[in-house]
């Protein structure tokens, strides 16, 4: 998890100068220890924010304000951590809100309580990760999930899997791009049903 | 916060749609070089969030990879190969009978119409399939002891104990009649569970009919129908045909939970394996839990429980100890 670049093509991410260095170890924490909070994080957020279209937003705000604090010193505990963050973004959103939903407040008062509790383990077998994969495969168009496994599991550059599926590269880069998105999601933000 | 706010402006799918594409990008551009990575480097320093969702991507990216060469390396990759040809629905049930074919270790046996009666048994965690030689299917459980006989006007079989699936080709000349004990279940054309244990029996009809008898008592089942018969009782109710297909989920190797117990969990486990799992704490095994497991895999199933309900689990003389 620590390594996000074994993708075998290059090794930019080590190139950033400076401060890329830095970066690029919380880079890793981020991916290692706050992505897999992603699903609860939403199911929280989801529960205690009423415009859901909003939630995306909130999400984002909450993550950009977790790595800049993990810039200056990598937080001890993810968890309790992110989930501070949250509560307090949501708390200060509230706060410029006319309506205040009790159930928000209310739930806020059980996550403090939560949260100072050890996080979940997170090891996932090989078979389940598997599994999960299949089924965020399963959710793709047709197309993207042919451009997706053409490159990931045959490992085809962008060039063959235009000709072999009669595409051009850019309809490729964009199926790769859409199944890309819809995987992400299926890996962080839905909820661990076991079912694959 | 040093971050203005106005930076975060742009909607959080805009930037996952700009930052997944970079990722592409990075990793399929076969001409990507120096221009490209500063151009990157620009658009990541432009604000957190990009970085954010970039980092985000990058790892979805790796770790499809990463799996993608787990299912090359196993025999999982039947199913990805199915799954490249086939579509989702043909898929799945290929996906099923690959699964099938690795957590059961399907046998086939085939029997001469001829032949005397014939016992089967399967081990702990075991599955078997029994094809008769007229094409009738018989699947064992874990933990199965069953008896057939055939003759002339008649398929018997003896369930001895624990749990079958049928898949009957119907004969009227020729009955095909599973006995717990007993009692009777005589086939009317069709595909039924039986499962017998110490102190009751079920039969959980999937297609056509049958009919049961236990001297006592009798009733026809039709599709949907589960009949639970003990000592001094016997009830009929009917299940959806989602929750009878979660019954069937031992013949691809999984346990489905539904709003189970911990306890009740538990004791399905421990139908399959020979290391069992004992809750300690009879109030930790009114927990319910939902999910869908490999049933010959405890160890899963605790992993799950104590991160779900932030439970302990320890291993003493052999069983998994989950507490409190």
């Amino acid at each position: 998890m620590t390594e996000t670049t074994d993708t075998g093509n290059d090794d930019s991410k080590r190139r950033f100068a400076g401060v890329a260095i830095a970066m690029s170890e919380v880079d890793a924490w981020f991916a290692r220890e706050v992505l897999p909070l992603e699903a609860v994080l939403m199911q929280f957020l989801r529960h205690n924010w009423r415009n859901k279209d909003e939630i995306p937003d909130l999400l984002q705000d909450i993550y950009v304000r977790v790595y800049e604090a993990a810039l200056k010193q990598i937080p001890e505990a993810a968890k309790s951590f992110v989930f501070q963050t949250a509560r307090n973004l949501i708390i200060s959103r509230v706060r410029h809100q006319q309506v205040v939903s009790i159930e928000a407040v209310a739930d806020l008062e059980v996550l403090s309580i939560a949260s100072e509790e050890p996080g979940p383990d997170r090891r996932v077998g090989a078979r389940d990760e598997l599994r999960r994969l299949q089924a965020a495969l399963d959710k793709l168009p047709r197309r993207a999930r042919e451009a997706f496994m053409l490159r990931q599991i045959e490992g085809l550059s962008r060039r063959e899997i235009a000709a072999r599926m009669g595409v051009s590269e850019k309809t490729v880069r964009w199926h790769l791009n859409e199944g890309l998105r819809v995987l992400a999601d299926a890996f962080y933000s839905e909820p661990r049903h076991l079912k694959g | 916060m040093s971050n203005p706010v106005s930076e975060n402006r742009a909607s959080a799918s805009e930037i996952h749609a700009a930052a997944s594409d970079w990722v592409v990008e990075r990793n399929t551009n076969d001409a990507w070089g120096a221009d490209e990575q500063t151009e990157l480097d620009a658009w990541l320093a432009q604000s957190i969030a990009h970085r954010v969702a970039y980092v985000r991507f990058e790892d979805a990216w790796a770790r499809s990879r990463r799996l993608a060469a787990l299912g090359r390396s196993s025999r999982t990759q039947a199913v990805l190969e199915t799954l490249r040809n086939l579509r989702p629905l043909v898929f799945r049930v290929a996906a099923a009978f690959v699964y099938a074919a690795i957590m059961g270790g399907v046998i086939y046996y085939f029997l001469r119409p001829t032949s005397n009666a014939q016992t089967f048994a399967t081990p702990l965690g075991g599955h078997e399939t029994v094809i008769l030689a007229d094409g009738s299917q018989i699947e064992l459980n874990t933990d199965t002891v069953l008896r057939i006989s055939e003759t002339q006007n008649e398929r018997d079989v003896a369930l001895e104990k624990g749990e079958a699936f049928f898949r009957v080709k119907h004969n009227p000349n020729r009955l095909f009649v599973v006995t717990a004990g007993t009692r009777r279940i005589v086939d009317i054309g069709t595909q039924f569970v039986v499962r017998n244990e110490a102190d009751k029996l079920k039969v959980t009809l999937l297609e056509g009919s049958v009919s049961f008898d236990s001297g006592a008592q009798k009733a026809t089942l039709t599709s949907g129908d589960v009949l639970v018969a003990t000592a001094g009782s016997v009830s009929l109710i009917r299940k959806s045909p989602q929750r009878l297909s979660d019954e069937l989920a031992w013949r691809q190797g999984l346990v489905v939970l539904q709003h189970t117990t911990l306890a009740a969990a538990a004791a399905e486990f421990n139908r399959y394996n020979r290391e069992k799992i004992v809750i300690a704490d009879p109030a930790v095994g009114e927990l319910a839990i939902s999910g869908t497991l490999p049933a010959n895999n405890p160890d899963e199933f605790a992993r799950v429980a104590q991160s779900f309900f932030r439970l302990r689990v320890g291993h003493q003389g052999g069983a998994i100890v989950i507490s409190r």
